[in-house]
């Protein structure tokens, strides 16, 4: 009971799982509401998750660009900032490596390196600029990222549309072969999945998270400014340089995030009517992934497979695929609300630790 | 057509775009008054969109007619203050961050709708185009009114009720006992809880307002604008609310005022299309321009000052 009640105050991963079983369980309330059979639906996103080499390569591509925005959101968080723009700054990455891919015609040894920074760049400087509001002019970083977001949708819009556009269709010429960073030979292993270099830099990226935070004198102020601005501060600290420095580095991963959908997944940019909202499931991921990069591995493959399987429950039980972002919510609702967890789980663990005395009474 | 004519259309599209706005933003105003920030406005907008045309529709179905809208209205309030509850369990009973669960509200509410309109019409994505809505009503006499009396006094009925609501809010607000404890539960809840006034409850209500409201936001959107339901009924529009708030240093005729400003961003697109000259401007531009507006006034305009002392905290007795 006591090592119980220990792993249960720490709270690191007995929350969040419960909060995945409630989540979960949320979604199958939904399902019999809506009257579809919940079993069925679960087994078929199981089935499609697991099915062939194709299922499992395309899980990983979709699994990718959440462990970038997961990780451009968990930066953020340990910096005390809240970058729910990470939506519009995959948007500008994507469209940086875009205007790259099409126009530049370079060896393949500059040209996706340089795609690759300049949507680094596009989506960290985006970013930057909800920094300098808040730094500057003391813009709430959440407001203007929002709207930095739209911003961000119909510019690129304009410029894929305007200037990178194949005639007559609503998509950018294609990006240069030079440029791709798809990977041939693992994609024709794997039923020509989708599979990509950027998988590799997203792991690189979590040992960055790591690294910069963790290991370095300029990480250690990041995280001084996050835990406390006022005592940074008064240590001598730069706080509105760290938001802008910080908001820029979170920006840049997510920026990332957008340049492999582009180079390594599409290699073409279309008119989108609405963003695909990566930028919100790394707000999902990050919190909980609890802001470390374990963690946020772990939610961006939660939620990425939930979000590719949920293809195979529309298919296979004819749920429609929204169930999955009720799931995704309630797993973040209950994670945000541990409180609230733990106030379900306090009748278990008082019923147990009573029937512990009972028992223990019995025996005497 | 004349000048007049044409500001008069301005006027008038304003009117409807700013009502929403309007609504929504007096709802952020009550929670952030009492001491939560609410990010989830959007996500109550979106509520309040949905049941508003989903009862709507039953509502004609089951026979009526001018008067299904005002169902559908009474829905988008309750639905709106049904979601809004679980962010007041979460955030004042539970003392959960309030950001993270106004961007939960936003993706669980968004979900839902859809996959609840998905589930209700066969797979389909948006609700039926609803056959009653609310129609623009003239006031007599004064809709007679040379020049810009058209534009102003013919408006839908949910502008009428807004600009009630406005006063009303403003009166609660400043010339009651309630508005005073509500206030001073924002900017000093333990002294509020020292002198008596339970901070749980005003919070509760606080929050419960801004869902009823922000439901009745998305309600005019779908019973006015969009006459159905779907993904993109509600675009940003909670979040340009949020911004009224601050913009109007958290006062109801400055909140008003302000979505008034943002109302008009959001019209000039559609009126500016009446010109031969905006043909010459990309699209874009004019999507852009409520969003980026919004940016530049906030950069621009707004002190720091006026936000309520204790918005953000929950509120812990045991440290006071």
């Amino acid at each position: 009971m006591n090592t119980m009640r220990k792993i249960f105050d720490k709270s690191s991963f007995l929350v969040p799982l419960v909060a995945i079983i409630l989540g979960l369980l949320c979604g199958a309330l939904a399902m019999l509401a809506g009257g579809y059979d919940p079993w069925l639906a679960y087994s078929s996103l199981l089935q499609k998750l697991f099915g062939s080499p194709y299922d499992i390569g395309e899980a990983i591509r979709a699994i990718t660009p959440l462990i970038f925005t997961g990780i451009a959101v968990a930066f953020a968080f340990r910096t005390g900032l809240f970058n729910i723009g990470a939506d519009g700054q995959f948007l500008m990455g994507m469209t940086g490596a875009t205007i790259v891919g099409v126009t530049l015609d370079l060896p393949w040894y500059l040209h996706a390196p340089l795609a690759i920074i300049v949507g680094g760049l596009f989506g960290g400087l985006w970013a930057a600029l909800s920094g300098y509001l808040k730094a500057a002019r003391g813009v709430n970083e959440v407001i203007s990222s929002i709207m930095l977001n739209w911003i961000a949708l119909f510019l690129s819009n304009y410029i894929v549309g305007t200037y990178l556009v194949m005639e007559g269709q609503q998509k950018s010429k294609p990006i240069h072969e030079s440029a791709l960073v798809s990977i041939k030979w693992l994609s024709e292993s794997m039923g020509n999945a989708r599979m990509h270099w950027g998988t590799l830099f997203a792991i690189i990226g979590l040992i960055v998270f790591y690294v910069v935070l963790w290991r370095t004198k300029k990480g250690y102020e990041l995280r001084a400014v996050g835990l406390n601005p006022n005592a940074a501060l008064y240590a001598g600290m730069n706080v509105n340089r760290t938001i802008i420095t910080s908001m820029f580095i979170s920006g840049v991963f997510a920026g990332l995030g957008g340049v492999f959908e582009i180079l390594g997944v599409f290699g073409y940019q279309t008119v989108m009517a609405a963003s695909w909202g990566y930028g919100f499931d790394g707000i999902a991921v990050a919190l909980l992934g609890g802001n470390t990069p374990i963690g946020v591995f772990l939610g961006a493959v939660l939620f990425g497979g939930l979000s590719y399987g949920s293809a195979g429950m529309s298919f296979g039980a004819n749920v429609p695929p929204e169930i999955v972002r009720i799931v995704i919510g309630s797993i973040i609702f209950f994670v945000a609300s541990h409180g609230l967890v733990k106030f379900f789980l306090k009748p278990f663990m008082i019923r147990r630790s009573n029937k512990g005395k009972s028992e223990g009474g019995g025996a005497r | 057509m004349n000048a007049l004519d044409t500001i008069g259309q301005l006027i008038s599209i304003t009117l409807v775009f700013s009502t929403a706005l309007i609504f929504t933003g007096l709802g952020g105003l009550f929670s952030e008054r009492s001491g939560v920030v609410n990010i989830g406005l959007e996500g109550l907008m979106i509520a309040g969109a949905f049941g508003a045309a989903v009862f709507t529709d039953q509502a004609i179905q089951g026979g009526m007619k001018h008067g299904a809208p005002w169902v559908g209205l009474l829905a988008g309030l309750v639905l709106g203050l049904v979601v809004s509850l679980l962010h007041a369990v979460a955030t004042i009973t539970f003392k959960a961050d309030q950001t993270i669960v106004g961007v939960v509200i936003n993706i669980l509410a968004a979900g839902l709708a859809i996959y609840l309109t998905k589930s209700l019409y066969e797979g389909s994505g948006q609700t039926p185009t609803l056959e009653y809505v609310f129609n623009p009503v003239a006031i007599p006499g004064l809709s007679d009114i040379p020049l810009l009396g058209k534009g102003i006094f013919t408006a839908y009925p949910t502008t009428y009720i807004v600009i009630g609501i406005v006063i009303l809010s403003y009166i609660l607000l400043y010339r009651t006992t309630f508005g005073l404890r509500l206030r001073a539960v924002g900017e000093h809840p333990s002294s509020a809880d020292t002198v008596g006034i339970s901070v749980t409850k005003y919070r509760y209500i606080g929050v419960m307002l801004s869902g009823a409201l922000a439901g009745l936001g998305g309600a005019t959107i779908a019973l006015t604008t969009t006459s159905n339901f779907a993904h993109n009924t509600i675009s940003g529009q909670g979040f340009i609310a949020i911004a009224a708030v601050i913009f109007g240093k958290w006062n109801p005729l400055g909140v008003a005022g302000a979505a008034i400003f943002f109302g008009m961003a959001q019209a000039l697109r559609n009126w500016a299309q009446l010109f031969e000259w905006s043909h010459h401007i990309p699209n874009e531009f004019f999507y852009m321009l409520p969003y980026l507006l919004t940016l530049l006034v906030l950069a621009g305009a707004v002190g720091r000052s006026s936000a309520p002392g204790a918005l953000g905290e929950p509120y812990d007795p045991a440290k006071r």
